[in-house]
């Protein structure tokens, strides 16, 4: 992307990129603020965005606060990452209908919906990709996932600001856009810088009334980024993984986490890539139909290990340990790279404020209570 | 593990627009042709799907199971236990403890009942020919492995000694009588009954079915064991077996887990990296092993 054509939109025609999405066929969605928080919401203009608003969050906490600016995209991120675009939290399957005979199946695909997503952060690009190696995979392409995915189209916003919980520098998926991105953006004190990445995206581009950047612009945008790479207090360090983790099964830190966690799932909820999900079945009262639908599941609760006569992760270490270590672990085995973007909001989220950026070095570390169990054998 | 193409780039369309793929999630109906009990609560259904293009494309491998789905109440995930050589009918035997398996007791003979299948890999049966096999199994867990010695029969000639040993807590939780007494004529064939709790029925080993391995030769160089039945059997047994020289990797186990999907998809069936609705249920314990001894996993 380093090698486009760079443009500079200003301030005062933001609203222009909009309007053109719009005109292309687009519902916008964007972030906005509602109940203190940031959600994506269908946006009709600039002035629907969060301007002059910004984020702090915390292990446990998340606080929107007034800056009284005008920048356009100073909250970085609400609770929902891009899943619910293509991995929706509901998604009918099939509806099955009582016939003379049995019964008769129809697939509920969703219609094709041009849908642009106007501020995905490049850890939640990232997060897709990873969703789109899971559910576009080999011989079983997920077609409900597939049909909300092609209609997608996503226009990032490049970080300049990190929270304290981001670690996206570490996990090599931020905090600049690199690919799967129609348009990536990077917000200046003077306009917006917009590239784009693929070739819908340059048909949006080239009904933009811009300019080129200026080479000092594009300078301001580069070190912007970096300062915002360098500004993150936290990281993940994942070269011993995943032998590591798993070699850390017995370790007495998931005791320790099993104490504050409190297995509500909040975690799993607002993961970018956790893909878990049950199938549950409702019929009508009349039961002649029924709805055959998917929804996310959590590894978090009593069913998900359960099998007949027993739950085969019944304690919240089970639990705990099972999310970890498939996050940050077999997902590597599985998909080829750690399921963690390094969002931060599993932190953020967490009723409890536990980090995993400070329990995987934990668990990583030979703990005393370890030593002499192994000493005893 | 398996190889994954890189997802294409939103906007350049082809990868999510050219692909037509099947619907993983279709259920495809099957009528109850027959219904037999094997013991209380425990029934086998004949199966035949409907539809006569689905039924001829319906091919499966012995160890591989099918979601069965009750209208109106779910699916579930049920081993075949016919032979693979008759891929006309399926039988599943199905134990009713739980909602969808409850459902399906109510139905009858030429009731309608779905089908999504078949699903996972099944046992090595094409691997292990001009080898002895070993079938352990226990309880219910011997299901799995029907189809496998059907196989093997069919083909006798192709195998060198096959030894079945099964157990049961108590006599009456013995399935498929008759079949265990068919088996026992073949050539070369020895079938090894025991109960934990038996009755004065019972005229076979008393006690677990590990206490068979001792009742048994086996030459570990050129033996392949399947093994089915509780986990902690499966663990118990395993370590006997390789004590006798028999090879981690000759060892085959059938697992079971919470499965929703079948597809690898919905993340409950997991098994340190594995999926066992699709990497399993049947998996090398060379592959498992370490996973396997874990708890809570």
């Amino acid at each position: 992307m380093a090698e486009r054509t760079s443009h500079l939109l200003s301030k005062p025609c933001f609203q222009q990129l909009i309007n053109v999405l719009r005109s292309g066929g687009y519902r916008v969605i964007g972030p906005m603020v509602r109940d203190g928080a940031v959600v994506w919401e269908t946006v009709q203009q600039t002035g629907d965005l969060p301007i002059g608003w910004r984020d702090i969050q915390e292990p446990g906490q998340y606080r929107l606060e007034r800056t009284g600016g005008d920048r356009i995209f100073g909250v970085v991120h609400g609770p929902q990452s891009l899943k619910p675009f293509s991995f929706a939290p509901r998604e009918p399957l099939l509806t099955i209908e009582r016939t003379r005979n049995g019964f008769a199946t129809s697939p509920t695909i969703p219609a094709p919906e041009k849908v642009a997503v106007l501020g995905a952060r490049p850890c939640d690009v990232a997060g897709l990709a990873m969703q789109d190696r899971i559910f576009l995979r080999d011989a079983y392409a997920d077609p409900y996932y597939q049909a909300r995915r092609a209609g997608l189209f996503l226009v990032a916003v490049n970080c300049t600001r990190a929270l304290s919980t981001c670690f996206c520098a570490s996990m090599g998926t931020g905090p600049r856009a690199t690919s799967g991105v129609d348009l990536a953006l990077t917000e200046l004190d003077e306009g917006v810088i917009v590239e784009a990445g693929s070739s819908a995206g340059e048909d949006i581009l080239a009904k933009l009334e811009c300019v080129p950047s200026t080479k000092e612009a594009i300078g301001e945008a580069h070190a912007r980024i970096t300062a915002c790479a360098k500004s993150q207090m936290r990281a993940l360090d994942t070269a011993l993984l995943p032998q590591a983790l798993y070699e850390a099964h017995e370790h007495a830190r998931w005791d320790d986490i099993a104490a504050r966690c409190l297995a509500c799932g909040n975690c799993t909820m607002v993961c970018p890539t956790c893909f878990c999900h049950a199938v549950e079945e409702s019929p009508d009262l009349d039961r002649q139909r029924s709805e055959h639908a998917r929804v996310w599941d959590s590894c978090f609760t009593q069913e998900h290990g359960y099998i007949h006569g027993k739950n085969v992760r019944p304690a919240i270490k089970d639990r705990y340990r099972m999310w970890l270590s498939h996050k940050l672990a077999s997902w590597i085995d599985q998909f080829g790279s750690s399921g963690c973007v390094g969002c931060g909001r599993c932190i953020t989220w967490c009723p409890v404020g536990i980090d995993l950026t400070v329990e995987l070095p934990a668990l990583l570390k030979l703990d005393a209570r370890d030593t002499n169990r192994q000493t005893e054998r | 593990m398996e190889s994954h193409a890189q997802p294409a780039t939103p906007g350049s369309g082809s990868a999510f627009h050219s692909q037509k793929p099947i619907n993983p999630y279709e259920i495809h109906m099957a009528a109850i042709v027959e219904k037999r009990q094997e013991t209380a609560g425990i029934e086998t259904y004949r199966l035949k799907l409907v539809d006569e293009t689905v039924r001829q494309a319906y091919r499966f491998s012995a160890g591989q199971f099918n979601m069965v789905y009750a209208f109106g109440v779910g699916e579930v995930a049920i081993s075949i236990v016919s032979d693979p050589d008759e891929p006309e009918f399926l039988d599943h035997t199905i134990r009713a403890v739980g909602r969808v398996t409850k459902a399906l007791a109510r139905l009858h003979v030429g009731d309608r009942l779905g089908i999504r299948g078949p699903f996972g890999q099944g046992w090595p049966l094409e691997a292990s020919q001009g080898k002895n096999v070993v079938i352990v199994t226990g309880g219910l867990g011997c299901a799995p492995v029907v189809g496998a010695i059907e196989y093997i029969f069919r083909r006798r000639k192709q195998y060198g000694s096959v030894k079945i040993l099964h157990g049961v807590k108590t006599p009456h939780d013995l399935l498929y009588r008759e079949r265990f007494d068919a088996w026992r004529r073949h050539p070369d064939t020895e079938v090894l009954l025991t109960s934990d709790k038996p009755d004065k029925t019972w005229h076979y080993h008393v006690g677990v079915v590990t206490e068979l391995f001792e009742q048994v030769a086996v030459d570990p160089a050129r033996t392949v064991v399947l093994i089915c039945g509780p986990e902690i059997m499966m663990r118990l047994g395993v370590p006997i077996l390789m004590q006798r020289g028999i090879p981690a990797a000759a060892i085959y186990v059938s697992l079971e887990r919470h499965m929703e999907c079948g597809i690898g998809l919905c993340g409950h069936c997991q098994l340190g990296p594995y999926f066992l609705c699709k990497d399993g249920p049947v998996m090398s314990y060379d592959g498992v092993a370490q996973w396997m001894g874990r708890t809570g996993v």
